[in-house]
């Protein structure tokens, strides 16, 4: 057998086959490939090629141009607003609750009963939290009743509505929070001691180590946070038909009604839609791996 | 040591922590423009006093000033002390020029001001097109001497490393730790080096301060830690050593016997008597491979290891009798002849070379 | 201690004080709604109807079984493809790890509904019409589940394989004359046990609540049994969300002592 060095790792030395060229090798990922082509690409290509043809066969931009009708511009713009302001809050309230518990001198104990509720929170998506909001802040709601009868202020007639598009975005940011602490939880563990103790040391104070230091290195991940947590919302189903069942144009639950019946009448726009979302998906994917990168690197 | 006024002042400098007391009892003054080792291994509280004077640990009790000014309370960013930290701590967002400046942006100075003195940090740290880099893009020496550069930049009254080299690569070690001196020797300013390697400590600094399991062990020049070294530990911390024992024969002259053969190290033994064991220790330099014939000790062996590490010959003798094994180092000189395993021959060394370990407790010596 | 160093502490605690407001803001904004989703479920005539009700229901264990053993199915048939897929690009084919990386990076990109829309078009027809059996539409099912756990599936092994060097692990059981099956069932298996356990138990969370997909692929499942319930009754839907809710924190429980035990971390992001 041959001596395997740390870098040779496509020696083939283990297969004992005469002959055999490291080019067939790949085999070895066929399985995978095969499944995901089935289940993943193939679905994805006839979306894809599907929203380039229109109802007769042929090729055409037309479904592309659809999407500026004037209902699914709103959904889009909608669905914008919501994943972006769920994402500011999140991201906000989340590295406030997250510095809490790392930095701001709070018992150590407090941050893995936090982590870990975190991880929970941020699976109750969905129905069930839909219900949740429901039993807390609709009509009759838990929160809802007690400021009636506690202070004598029935929300409802305040003009305030869980069923509308505020009422989603603050039902969102009860998965989109925890999701913040669990991403920037460890981009806070990597400021490192020594720079904090470096800074002190050449004469600034706490104030303006956050403003130069602290934050600046932070920012990359929490702007790669922010992304996520937008192309998290932007992509969310359940949550959004169980608690307005499509009264409001959020993109999401729109394809949902495509797929149960082509309400569009055109199922080549209900493809550009689709095509649409995951283009948004994926420049928010993008941009979330190239600032996740640009943070790896500073805190080597 | 020159009869200035001491300009930084530890006086019964304590910390104790929950668990252990990490520094007992540091007494220390060190003169304008000196270079101070605190030299030890892990754990010997060599650390912690370093982070005393900077401020980032508050002493249990005693005082430390600078120039006449008790500073022990005051907070780590109104000391002017400048720190470089073993993982060097340059921030990463922010170009080498940006670190280097970053203490006179904190202190507002004006813009052409730091530039002109970070011009001025660059080219004394020999980096000076490198400015517009980030740390991630420079090899570990280059960025020691940022972090030296910026500590240097707020003019501090004291310069305090620690550890600064144990992360690179030897040869860097070698060539960073000269121009560390060097920059120090040009610019006067006091420095206190913490580090766990001898032979840094030994090169580079004017006075060394030997520690142990928090206590203060010798202080003094290189060639006092090394020549006479005052407690056991010193003596076998610092350089290697040969440790026999030995029975004493006649105090007065310091006539002992080692292996059956007898020593005369021709220094009286205050404190002993004949008949008593007593541990010697030999620097292995000062011993010789041929017999010769001037009025030095000799001691009999066999040898049973041979090492050749390229400058220096290491030969490891089994004394005779039951004496232990004697390991000495002599120059590679052209025409040596080595011993070969096995033979039998005998060393010499100056019987004043030789020096007392009584146990942990001291150390006695020659002159 | 000194006068500066008195205040210096003070301020400390005094800053506390604000931090453990917004501590405590965050969490009553966290356990209100569970709160409630108790106190409604509770509000019944006869206390514990809600629960009783549910319990009673064998719709409800039906549901729950569909779900539990879709999950199994996901898990294992994951598990069998993510580890040696993961293991062979580690060791053998390096190259094609771009490749395979932005595959269990698409998952993200698509949200559920595009995939089952995307699923649902290739496959209601023509020439493999899974839509239109049951057991053909439950394999669909499984099959997007196994699409949705990929990348946490592969990210935890890959980490688990890199953490425990397994280059070296082969060829030192390649030196002692092991062959592959040995290989990868008997030491690289045990050893990514953590990072295999952790993805199995977030897949379970995740199949367990999921409700997109099984909806328009209209399973059996225990997501769209609570939606109409939600439609349908008043404290019924608050006992099972309370369910589901420990359901899941059974299944995060489990992947935090798991994930202690070993590497391979793995990220807990899930259904939305």
């Amino acid at each position: 057998m041959t001596a395997v060095t740390a870098t040779a790792t496509t020696q083939d030395a283990p297969d004992a086959r005469p002959g055999s060229r490291r080019s067939w090798a790949w085999l070895g990922i066929l399985p995978f490939l095969v499944f995901s082509g089935l289940f993943l690409l193939l679905p994805i290509s006839f979306l894809v090629i599907g929203s380039f043809v229109d109802r007769s066969g042929s090729l055409t931009l037309q479904n592309y141009a659809d999407l500026s009708r004037p209902d699914i511009v709103l959904a889009f713009r909608t669905t914008i607003e919501v994943s972006l302001v769920s994402a500011l809050a999140g991201t906000f309230v989340g590295f406030l609750m997250a510095y809490a518990v790392i930095l701001a001198g709070l018992p150590k104990w407090l941050r893995a009963p936090l982590v870990t509720f975190a991880g929970v929170a941020s699976n109750f998506a969905g129905v069930p939290l839909a219900l949740a909001f429901i039993f807390t802040l609709g009509q009759l709601g838990l929160v809802t009743l007690f400021l009636r009868d506690t202070f004598g202020i029935y929300l409802y007639q305040q003009g305030f509505s869980l069923y509308t598009q505020v009422g989603l975005e603050l039902v969102y940011v009860y998965f989109q929070l925890p999701l913040m602490i669990l991403i920037i939880a460890p981009a806070i563990d990597g400021l490192k001691r020594d720079w904090r103790e470096a800074a002190e040391n050449l004469g600034a104070s706490p104030r303006q180590y956050w403003r130069y230091v602290a934050l600046p290195i932070l920012m990359p991940s929490l702007m790669g946070a922010a992304i996520l947590l937008f192309g998290n919302a932007f992509g969310a189903q359940a949550t959004a038909y169980q608690l307005t069942g499509g009264t409001i144009p959020i993109l999401a639950v729109k394809i949902g009604a495509q797929i149960s019946g082509d309400v569009l009448r055109n199922v080549g726009l209900g493809y550009a839609m689709a095509m649409g979302m995951v283009l948004v998906m994926g420049v928010a994917i993008g941009c979330y791996i190239v600032l996740q990168r640009k943070a790896e690197r500073w805190s080597r | 040591m020159s009869a200035q006024p001491a300009f930084l002042v530890l006086r019964g400098v304590r910390k104790e922590f929950p668990a252990h007391v990490a520094v007992q009892g540091f007494d220390l003054e060190v003169p304008r423009g000196d270079f101070v080792s605190f030299l030890g291994p892990s754990g010997c509280g060599k650390t912690t006093t370093l982070r005393m004077i900077a401020g980032f640990e508050l002493p249990t009790s005693g005082t430390i000033s600078i120039d006449g000014q008790d500073v022990s309370q005051t907070s780590p960013h109104d000391r002017n002390v400048g720190m470089v930290f073993q993982s060097y701590a340059l921030f990463p967002n922010m170009n080498v020029a940006d670190n280097i400046g970053f203490g006179l942006r904190v202190r507002h100075v004006k813009k052409d001001a730091i530039r002109r003195k970070v011009g001025e940090m660059l080219d004394l740290i020999h980096l000076s097109g490198k400015g517009g880099q980030y740390p991630y893009e420079l090899s570990g020496g280059m960025q020691q001497r940022v972090a030296l550069a910026r500590a240097l930049a707020i003019e501090p009254r004291v310069l305090l490393l620690d550890e600064p080299l144990s992360a690179l690569d030897a040869k860097i070690r070698v060539s960073l730790r000269q121009e560390i001196r060097a920059i120090q020797r040009q610019l006067g300013i006091t420095t206190v080096y913490v580090t766990h390697d001898q032979e840094e400590a030994l090169s580079l600094s004017d006075t060394v301060v030997v520690m142990s399991e928090g206590r203060v062990e010798q202080v003094g020049p290189p060639s006092a830690i090394y020549g006479t070294p005052a407690t056991a530990f010193v003596a076998r911390f610092v350089g290697q050593l040969n440790v026999l024992a030995a029975t004493v024969l006649e105090p007065s002259v310091g006539r002992i016997s080692v292996a059956g053969q007898e020593i005369v190290m021709r220094k009286p033994l205050p404190g002993l008597v004949a008949g008593s064991s007593v541990t010697v220790a030999i620097r292995p330099e000062t011993i010789d491979l041929d017999a010769g014939a001037d009025a030095s000790e000799r001691l009999q062996g066999v040898v049973d290891d041979l090492q050749f590490l390229g400058p220096v010959i290491r030969v490891r003798l089994r004394l005779d009798g039951d004496g232990g094994t004697l390991q000495m180092d002599t120059f590679n000189r052209p025409g040596l002849v080595p011993p070969e395993l096995g033979q039998r021959i005998t060393v010499r060394f100056p019987g004043s070379a030789c020096m007392v370990l009584d146990g942990s407790s001291g150390a006695q010596e020659g002159p | 201690m000194s006068e500066q160093t008195a205040a210096r502490s003070a301020q400390r605690r005094r800053g506390s004080a604000i931090w453990w407001v917004v501590l405590l803001v965050g969490v009553a904004y966290f356990t209100v709604p569970l709160v409630a989703t108790l106190q409604f479920s509770l509000r019944t005539k006869v206390p514990f109807a809600a629960y009783t009700n549910v319990l009673q229901d064998p719709v409800f264990w039906s549901r729950l079984g569909y779900s539990a053993m879709c999950a199994v199915c996901t898990i294992v048939l994951s598990v069998a493809l993510v580890v040696p897929t993961a293991y062979w690009v580690r060791l053998k084919v390096p190259r094609l790890r771009p490749v395979v990386e932005f595959i269990t990076l698409l998952p993200f990109v698509i949200p559920p509904v595009v995939l089952v829309f995307g699923l649902i078009r290739v496959y209601s027809g023509n020439p493999i019409p899974l839509v239109a059996t049951d057991l053909g539409s439950t394999a669909l099912l499984v099959a997007a589940y196994v699409v949705l756990s990929l990348p946490y599936m592969y990210r935890a092994v890959d980490t688990g394989l890199r953490s425990i060097d397994s280059q070296s692990l082969t060829e030192a059981a390649q030196s002692l004359g092991a062959g592959w099956p040995t290989i990868i069932l008997r030491v690289i298996l045990p050893n990514v046990r953590g990072a295999v356990l952790s993805g199995a138990f977030l897949t379970f969370a995740i199949v367990m609540g999921e409700f997109t997909i099984a909806n328009f692929l209209f399973r059996p499942a225990f997501g769209p049994y609570l939606s109409l319930l939600g439609n349908s009754k008043t404290y019924e839907p608050a006992a099972v969300s309370l369910i589901s809710f420990g359901l899941t924190w059974v299944a995060m429980a489990m992947i935090a002592i798991v994930g202690r035990q070993s590497r391979g971390r793995v990220s807990a992001v899930g259904v939305r």
